[in-house]
């Protein structure tokens, strides 16, 4: 499996499309169009995934919290655990009503879930599902998501302000003040692996976590002393920059009712939940192919070369990112919320000199790797 | 206007901040229907961003006239009326209303009516209590301790149907005793919980009490000091939590409440300051131990006998005169003022609700904290509208 969309090694060559699509289309078609019909299948791949995704996240949500709950979660619609309930959910979010409120800011209304699902898929089009198994292989892919899933809050920070409602106005600001302060840290965490693969593309660095017979994860190499504290920080900037609990903050129910989404029903509040869970993957996935090893896991590597390889490898990446998943959701149903002042003081006091701390000691274990054993 | 006068134009307190641009505090209405208010409490909020500049509380969504209804139905009536004022604590209304009634007839209820009385009141404070802190970490935002605690009021609740049918709005302890006799097997139900309660105890502190998270929001919010609380007539975890000593159970004691050994919980800063939120939920915390730790004296102490006075009747005509009884209440000093003119109904029937008298407060305290710390005060209060309101 081959990238989709051209890569700039692929570009040069001109052949990244008609090497997959090369039996489905003919060959004289031009250049635009294949890239066009790349950008479409690629299109539907995503957004299949992301819904799919969604639905399955929404699930695993309400039965990890049943469970951590004494309760179960939902358990009738689809007979086994209710596993058909996020279907029902999502049917019956498309059938209600259309409602935009009165006195809303219109257009700025109506746009807001758009931008917010939109960036977030556009997101995943720099993400490896597994090896090759990349929509586009952006050279600077980490710089691609990091930039396209902070425009998320311009969506927010409109729905916010759309909807002419104080609860919401409140939870735009804290959103814009909150998401623009964790950017800093979680942007800094991500340089300790860039620094040790050396490469901003997440499909690098699975590439160059192969080794081992599939266990030469970031967090078990030599600098795994400078790794773990690393995620750790990653992770915690990961949670505020997903809007997740303990900083779901913009959307604190107990404080500011529903935050930016209180005036929001039906499909639009659905575009809103499938974003926070596509953002919510998204993150745990950039920590699943810088920390822990991408689609490599023990054994895998002996399958090269077979049918198996490919799937294995996919299954082995969204395990392993749902896994991280889990992870958030767990921090949720445990933790209380922080106030925003709080939110601030440990974004700009705490992590931020940490992370650069982290750098120091990162840059330095390269540069003593380099002089004393010349690698 | 130069500054001089803009200065003087303000009044005490008020302080003149020059800023490039011009700005308008927004004002905010908390309620009626907000998560955060438990129930239909509303509080119109001013802020200057998420600094609280301003507050004021609503009362009257849930005016039911209480006091009145009192004053139009016999004796023996309203009692199902007092369930309906502090829902969660239905048990302790009902044996407030009751000492008062049997205080105007001038009677003393047989020694096993007292023992299961005290008993049923303290497992109810486990009760209010449990829920007061289960909703207190759905303010602070942590949703999971609220069903732990569900899950043990649970089986008080089956304690209390056991006894008497009703799980929310018992009207069990009435003027002159019980209603009946416990049933067979309802000790050793009550004896299970005991045992099983301090257990789970310890996972609700060490889930969310002991958590950083928890304690930094908690901690040095709200704070109201003693002279304070006392001037505002605050009463229960209220007062307890500002570092007052005074408990109605201990220093004005009723029922068999001084053959009980028991500790009065008093707040000491043990996060922060005297009289924080933290203090408040502490105090409420610890009230559970105690209270389970009388109810297993109460059970050891226990004899067979009447549980009904011989000369109370259906039809109440108590002699003309005056009471007030106040009892400690899970959420403070629950008082009945009753006059008779020797009718079979009241003449004149008060109510002084702890809940009511404890919220008048917390609109003081909001000003100056954040829009976060206004869930977290008014939480720490522990109010029930179905009371404030009556």
């Amino acid at each position: 499996m081959s990238a989709l969309l051209p890569s700039a090694a692929a570009a040069q060559q001109g052949n990244g499309l008609t090497e997959l699509l090369g039996g489905l289309l003919p060959d004289t078609l031009p250049f635009w169009a294949l890239t066009l019909v790349g950008a479409v299948v690629a299109f539907a791949m995503v957004f299949g995934f992301v819904a799919v995704l969604a639905m399955f996240a929404t699930w695993l949500e309400r039965k990890v919290a049943g469970h951590i709950q004494v309760r179960y979660g939902p358990m009738r619609v689809g007979g086994w655990h209710g596993w058909a309930q996020a279907i029902a959910d999502g049917v019956k979010l498309l059938i209600k009503e259309d409602l935009v409120v009165s006195a809303a800011d219109k257009p700025l209304f109506k746009l807001a879930p758009m931008v917010v699902l939109g960036t977030a898929l556009a997101a995943f089009v720099a993400l490896p599902f597994g090896p090759g198994a990349i929509v586009a292989d952006v050279d600077v892919g980490i710089f691609f998501i990091l930039a396209i899933s902070s425009i998320t809050t311009f969506g927010v920070i409109m729905a916010g302000w759309g909807s002419n409602n104080k609860w919401s106005l409140y939870g735009a600001m804290r959103e814009a003040a909150q998401v623009a302060s964790y950017e800093i840290p979680l942007g800094l965490s991500l340089m300790m692996p860039v620094m040790y693969f050396g490469s901003l593309s997440l499909h690098d660095a699975g590439e160059l976590q192969s080794g081992w017979f599939g266990m030469q994860w970031y967090v078990f190499s030599d600098a795994f002393w400078i790794a773990i504290p690393s995620f750790a920080l990653f992770f915690t900037a990961a949670l505020a920059e997903t809007k997740r609990a303990p900083f779901d903050l913009p959307e604190s129910e107990s404080e500011l009712v529903a935050g930016f989404h209180t005036e929001y029903s039906g499909i639009r509040f659905s575009f809103f939940f499938m974003e926070e869970y596509a953002a919510m993957y998204l993150m745990s996935a950039v920590g699943t192919a810088f920390w822990f090893g991408a689609w490599n896991f023990p054994g895998l590597s002996l399958l090269e070369g077979t049918v198996l390889y490919a799937p294995l490898a996919v299954a082995a990446f969204v395990t392993k990112s749902l896994l991280l998943v889990f992870l958030m959701m767990w921090v949720r149903w445990t933790v209380p919320r922080i106030r925003i002042d709080q939110v601030m003081a440990l974004g700009y006091k705490y992590l931020t000199p940490l992370c650069l701390l982290m750098i120091f000691l990162a840059a330095s274990w390269e540069w003593f790797k380099a002089t004393v054993f010349g690698a | 206007m130069d500054k001089v006068a803009m200065d003087s134009a303000l009044r005490d307190g008020e302080r003149l901040v020059e800023l490039d641009v011009r700005t308008q505090d927004v004002e905010i209405n908390m309620g009626p229907q907000h998560p955060a208010t438990h129930g239909v409490l509303r509080v119109l909020l001013r802020a200057d961003g998420e600094i609280l500049t301003g507050a004021q509380s609503h009362l009257g969504y849930l005016h039911r006239s209480a006091e009145k209804i009192g004053e139009n139905v016999d004796w023996l009536q309203f009692l199902p009326y007092t369930d309906r004022y502090d829902y969660l604590s239905a048990m302790n209304n009902n044996l407030a209303y009751s000492l008062a009634v049997e205080k105007l007839l001038g009677v003393e209820v047989p020694e096993r009516a007292q023992y299961i009385r005290v008993i049923l009141a303290e497992l109810n404070r486990i009760a209010s209590h449990l829920v007061a802190f289960g909703t207190y970490g759905l303010d602070i935002g942590a949703f999971t301790p609220f069903f732990y605690t569900l899950r043990e009021r649970e089986l008080l609740l089956d304690i209390f149907e056991k006894i008497c049918g009703a799980r929310l709005t018992y009207s069990y302890i009435r003027p002159g005793g019980l209603m009946n006799d416990a049933p067979e097997g309802w000790v050793d139900q009550v004896k299970a919980f005991t045992e099983l309660f301090d257990g789970k105890w310890k996972e609700y502190w060490d889930l969310l009490v002991d958590n950083k998270i928890f304690v930094e929001r908690t901690a040095n919010v709200g704070v109201i000091p003693e002279e304070q609380a006392l001037a505002w007539g605050c009463s229960g975890p209220m007062l307890r939590g500002s570092g007052v000593d005074w408990d109605l159970r201990r220093d004005n004691p009723y029922l068999v409440y001084d053959k009980l050994d028991f500790e009065v919980i008093v707040g000491c800063g043990h996060r922060g300051t005297v009289g924080d939120c933290f203090d408040r939920n502490y105090v409420r915390m610890y009230e559970m131990v105690e209270a389970n730790r009388m109810v297993k004296q109460c059970l050891e102490q226990m004899q067979d006998g009447e549980v009904q006075h011989e000369d109370v009747g259906l039809v109440l005509r108590p002699a003309p005169g005056e009471a007030y009884v106040g009892i400690e209440n899970p959420r403070g000093e629950l008082g009945h003022y009753l006059v008779s003119d020797g009718n079979k109904i009241a003449k004149r029937l008060r109510v002084r609700g702890p809940s009511f008298c404890n919220l008048a407060l917390a609109e003081h305290m909001l000003p100056g904290c954040m829009l976060a710390d206004a869930a977290a005060i008014i939480g720490s209060v522990d109010i029930v509208i179905g009371e404030t309101d009556r």
